[in-house]
């Protein structure tokens, strides 16, 4: 039998130290302002700096469908883009990060004793804008997939993928797969 | 036949296409709904089965609200059946092509067809060769609309194996989900091709996506099997489920050649077929 998933932990941004008690494989929901932010945000925001208070702040990658000032669609895009592009973000206090897939081992130290990386299930668009509601944007010029939309959140469903303790999920898994698949290198 | 009736057969494509769009990005197929019904009951790791409650959660939540079950709605694949009586023109192609348009503005669909070099977006979803319309007779007039998003089609892989190579087509598809990891948002539907040409594979591979689900050769489970052994699971995080099916479809071939194709699909095994009105 399969076990039981354990009740989420309720969390609220901006975040604060509390996050540095999850761990990976914990299921959280998520409620409070966050802010979308794909490739070409970070970019501008290395550049221009961070248009919100960043303390305790969380980054949601994604590219949404805005219609009417309002969530259509809004699940996760691969945040393994923004591999090279976060340090900045947690240097100003960023707490969190919400994506698809994991990030690469940089991110995982550098959200060492700071904050965790949250995964949301790839593709759960319409559950997201259920659970959404527009409260603004910056950089409007980069277009709709690329601009940074504010956020409010209503309990977002989501799991620690990596934590603050260094223990990534996605990696274990990596490791596994690559293991089984060496049966076949052999071959 | 009359050009009125002939305008009149272009409006109900441009509909129908409409209508299997809109159809296609909100509600699954019965078939792909049972798959992932199943895997849901029988994954044991705690995290997937969160992952698996988010995906039919979100399933029921699209078709509630009437909305796209996933943001990215992919470029427009279509396949057109026709009947005798109807003429293959161009202007059948434009047909859809409207629909396309139609459904991008009124669903909404984000606009994602761009431009492969400029990358100047077209802002409706169409463009040069888009959509990408496939055609073959049939005894009625029919158009599927097959939503692809990116995130799964950027993994997928073909390969012109050795004819004695035979017994690699597991290894290949097995390889191509390996290095896929959690990018193209598993559990996945994978499609592969076998034999005819380079580009027949790839096709086959595509079309393998939309034969049902539910149901699989021994061949297929054998490698549905082998797939899931590398436990990626849904959305990477881990599980028995990396894949949901494997379905396969083969076409004759040159004898010094094997080419075998991997078409990777999400969950969101998108797509609708509407029979158009004549």
């Amino acid at each position: 039998m399969s076990a039981k998933i354990a009740k989420p932990v309720q969390l609220r941004t901006p975040l604060g130290e509390e996050v540095l008690a999850l761990h990976a494989g914990d299921h959280v929901e998520l409620s409070g302002l966050v802010y979308t932010a794909r490739d070409e945000a970070h970019l501008r925001m290395q550049k221009e700096g961070i248009p919100f208070d960043p303390q305790g702040a969380v980054i949601y990658h994604c590219g949404p469908v805005i219609q009417d000032k309002r969530v259509i669609a809004a699940g996760p895009t691969t945040s393994a883009r923004m591999n090279e592009l976060s340090g900045f973000l947690f240097d100003k206090g960023v707490r969190g990060l919400i994506g698809k897939g994991g990030m690469g081992t940089r991110v995982r130290e550098q959200l060492n004793g700071r904050g965790v990386y949250l995964a949301f299930t790839g593709g759960c668009a319409a559950l997201a804008a259920d659970r959404m509601t527009l409260k603004g944007v910056f950089f409007e010029d980069l277009g709709m997939a690329e601009a940074v939309w504010v956020i409010e959140l209503d309990r977002l469903p989501l799991v620690v993928g990596i934590d603050a303790h260094g223990s990534d999920i996605f990696g274990e898994v990596s490791k596994h797969a690559d293991a089984e698949f060496a049966r076949y290198r052999k071959s | 036949m009359k050009s009125t009736d002939q305008t009149r057969i272009h409006e109900a494509l441009a509909d129908a296409t409409f209508e299997a769009y809109k159809s296609a990005v909100i509600r699954l197929p019965p078939d792909v709904l049972r798959v992932i019904e199943q895997a849901a009951a029988a994954e044991t790791s705690p995290v997937a089965r969160g992952e698996f409650d988010n995906i039919l959660q979100n399933i029921t939540m699209a078709e509630k609200l009437g909305v796209p079950m996933c943001q990215d709605t992919g470029v427009p694949v279509i396949y057109l059946t026709i009947p005798p009586d109807v003429p293959l023109t161009k202007e059948l192609y434009d047909a859809v092509a409207e629909g396309v348009r139609k459904a991008t503005k009124e669903v909404p669909l984000r606009p994602n067809v761009v431009d492969p070099l400029t990358r100047h977006n077209t802002n409706d979803n169409t463009g040069h060769g888009m959509p990408a319309i496939h055609v073959k007779p049939g005894e009625k007039f029919t158009v599927t609309v097959f939503p692809k998003g990116a995130g799964a089609e950027n993994m997928s892989r073909i390969g012109m194996l050795l004819p004695s190579q035979v017994g690699q087509v597991e290894k290949f598809v097995v390889e191509t989900v390996f290095l896929a990891g959690s990018r193209p948002c598993p559990p996945i539907v994978i499609g592969v091709g076998i034999g005819g040409t380079f580009d027949g594979a790839a096709a086959m591979a595509k079309e393998a996506l939309l034969q049902p689900l539910d149901t699989m050769t021994e061949y297929e489970r054998g490698m549905l099997a082998a797939v899931n052994r590398l436990g990626i699971g849904p959305m990477g995080l881990g599980g028995d489920f990396t894949a949901l099916a494997v379905k396969v479809k083969t076409a004759g071939c040159h004898t010094a050649s094997l080419p075998v194709a991997v078409n990777i699909q999400c969950w969101a095994n998108r797509h609708a077929t509407v029979e158009v009105p004549l």
